[in-house]
């Protein structure tokens, strides 16, 4: 399996030209799954919930969530209205795949977006895009009327009774709203402030309505179950993480980019062979594999690890979103952890206390690190401030925060040590 | 005396095309901020109340709104505001260089505008552009990836011109050389 990589052939963003054009997306296959689900007596909602339960399209967003069981929490239809809402969100630093996606291949995502409906008979889809994806908000939009105009979106698909909407809208800079209950929030007009679970999105989501949040790689990966069956797709990648991968490899490489490969690729392939190896000829230092949230992993963890959830699970850290960012020899941790923290400081929503608070604590206590007053015992109060938070508030703003100062501190202890002042406990 | 403010005819079409996507009027809130920011450069409090008024909605509501979302501008900025991401990826590839580099050049700090009111610059959260380390977006429009001090040079010079930069595509790098091996 490790090497098999190499032999991959692109589904989600294949080599073909123009594949953004309607025209050309149909001519090379396009919204012939959606056609089959819709048209065909053998599809019911229920098998195609069922086909992408078994493929196990584990959620591209970060939480990686069976996506077929997360469709299959969706209660009966009352005649009332249901949504989906697609987050195109993308803000966890280290993430730049979905907006390939809008540009390359948008009618893919618009396809796989038209199936779910289908398989939970919603009557609304949105698609939330970051507000600085404006370029990529634009493409969505000419997309989705190019699909309207064509008859795939609006009333009675191919002829038949099923009926669907299809809109895009836009945030405006706030990296909350990639949580999905700030999501629904902002799509209703408001604050993104997120929301108390349960009751879930499935029971009660936009407007107190059922709704289903998916990532739009997630989606993407729908059409391709559909038309070549959930087997397809459970034998692309690793056993327990199947299907392709958008991975975004920023940092210190020779070539950093997306690129998408089977799920499972092993870390020190995408970094020296895809990625062509650490600039200037340096050593590695450090990986954070699925964006910043996610915990930094030291290169000499990374032996014999791949880009999947159990292997990293082992390794000490997370999949999340596959934004890979690499460091080189010469990185500060101090410096960068202090960045990451100011981070989560900023996008803090404020809601709760112990997140509003201790995000503000961990990034003045590491900006006091930074400038060599920091002293040892700051250290621990930095380690106790993450247990204080994490698990403590309504989102997952402060786990996302905490994670990467408890590991890259243990991880680097020496290097945090080194820049902190010597205390008067230490010396005694 | 306070300025006043007023939606063209386009305005309020594209506004009612809006409020059209959804079920409620509120929702159409941020994406006519957006219209209104657009059109007049920034929703400072009379324009937050051209927008309450248009959509029928309490100010406080809008007010609230804005106060939200940092890419409102609350207040005035420069014609072009040049928003450097120094998030980690831009970060460990340059993104404080640029920035400071940006500073010196205009003579201007993070968060400031130059006198003739031509340029802000702002220090911003990560924007989603990883592997194009290190860039920056333009009045939350184009983003200018790869950057280096000779290339924004050119981007100030033709700004100064009043030519926004053209969207650039990233492509999606070819593995075919790796498969050959």
């Amino acid at each position: 399996m490790a090497s098999d990589w190499k032999s991959f052939e692109p589904v989600l963003i294949p080599d073909i030209p123009n594949l953004d054009k309607i025209d050309n997306y149909i001519k090379n296959g396009g919204y012939k799954a959606l056609e089959k689900v819709v048209k065909e007596n053998g599809w019911t909602p229920e098998k195609v919930v069922n086909e992408v339960k078994e493929a196990n399209i584990r959620g591209r967003g970060g939480a990686g969530f069976n996506a077929g069981l997360k469709w299959s929490f969706m209660p009966k239809p009352d005649g009332g209205p249901r949504y989906l809402a697609c987050n195109g969100d993308e803000s966890e630093p280290g993430t730049f795949k979905d907006r390939k996606i809008f540009e390359y291949n948008p009618h893919l995502f618009i396809e796989g977006a038209l199936i779910a409906a289908y398989a939970m008979q919603i009557t609304t889809i949105y698609v939330y895009i970051r507000g600085e994806y404006y370029s990529w908000i634009k493409m969505m939009e000419k997309a989705l009327q190019d699909a309207r105009d064509k008859g795939f979106i609006g009333k009675n698909l191919f002829g038949t009774d099923f009926s669907v909407e299809f809109e895009v809208t836009g945030g405006a800079g706030a990296y909350i709203c990639g949580e999905e209950t700030s999501m629904l929030e902002s799509l209703e007009g408001k604050r993104g402030y997120p929301r108390v679970k349960p009751p879930f999105p499935a029971q009660k989501g936009l407007w107190g309505r059922p709704t289903t949040i998916n990532n739009i790689e997630t989606l993407a990966n729908v059409p391709g179950v559909i038309n070549n069956g959930a087997n397809w797709f459970k034998n692309i990648g690793a056993e327990n993480h199947p299907g392709p991968v958008l991975y975004g490899i920023s940092g210190h490489v020779n070539r950093p980019g997306v690129y998408e490969l089977p799920s499972g690729v092993p870390v020190m392939d995408l970094i020296n062979e895809v990625a062509q190896g650490v600039r200037g000829g340096k050593k590695l230092k450090a990986l954070i594999p699925g964006g910043s949230s996610t915990p930094v992993l030291r290169a000499d963890q990374l032996d014999g690890v791949s880009m999947d959830a159990d292997s990293l699970r082992e390794a000490g850290s997370m999949m999340g979103t596959a934004g890979m960012m690499v460091m080189d020899e010469d990185t500060d941790m101090v410096d960068v952890l202090w960045r990451i923290s100011h981070f989560y400081h900023h996008e803090s929503c404020g809601q709760c206390t112990p997140c509003r608070e201790g995000t503000g604590w961990l990034e003045k206590i590491l900006l006091k690190i930074k400038n060599g007053e920091g002293e040892i015992r700051d250290l621990d109060l930095l380690l106790d401030l993450t247990t204080q938070m994490e698990g403590r508030t309504i989102c997952a703003l402060a786990d996302a925060a905490a994670w990467p100062v408890r590991h890259t501190i243990n991880r680097f202890r020496d290097e945090f040590e080194a820049r902190c002042k010597k205390s008067v406990h230490a010396v005694a | 005396m306070e300025e006043t403010y007023e939606f063209t005819k386009e305005d309020l079409d594209e506004i009612e095309a809006i409020k059209a996507k959804f079920p409620e009027v509120m929702p159409a809130t941020l994406p006519t901020l957006w219209v209104a920011q657009r059109r007049f450069g920034h929703v400072e409090p009379p324009v937050q109340r051209l927008v309450a008024e248009t959509l029928g909605l309490p100010e406080s509501h809008v007010h609230g709104v804005a106060t939200f979302y940092t890419q409102y501008y609350k207040e005035r900025k420069g014609k072009y505001v040049l928003d450097v991401c120094t998030t980690t990826s831009c970060q460990l590839c340059g993104g404080y260089k640029m920035l400071h580099y940006l500073e010196d050049k205009l003579g201007i700090k993070a968060g400031e505008t130059t006198e003739d009111g031509l340029f802000s610059i702002q220090s911003v959260e990560c924007l989603g552009a990883c592997g194009y380390a290190p860039m920056m977006q333009i009045t939350n429009d184009v983003y200018v990836n790869n950057l280096t001090e000779e290339k924004l040079d050119k981007v100030i010079d033709s700004l100064k011109d009043g030519k926004m930069p053209e969207f650039e595509s990233v492509g999606m790098p070819l593995l075919e050389n790796i498969n050959n091996k």
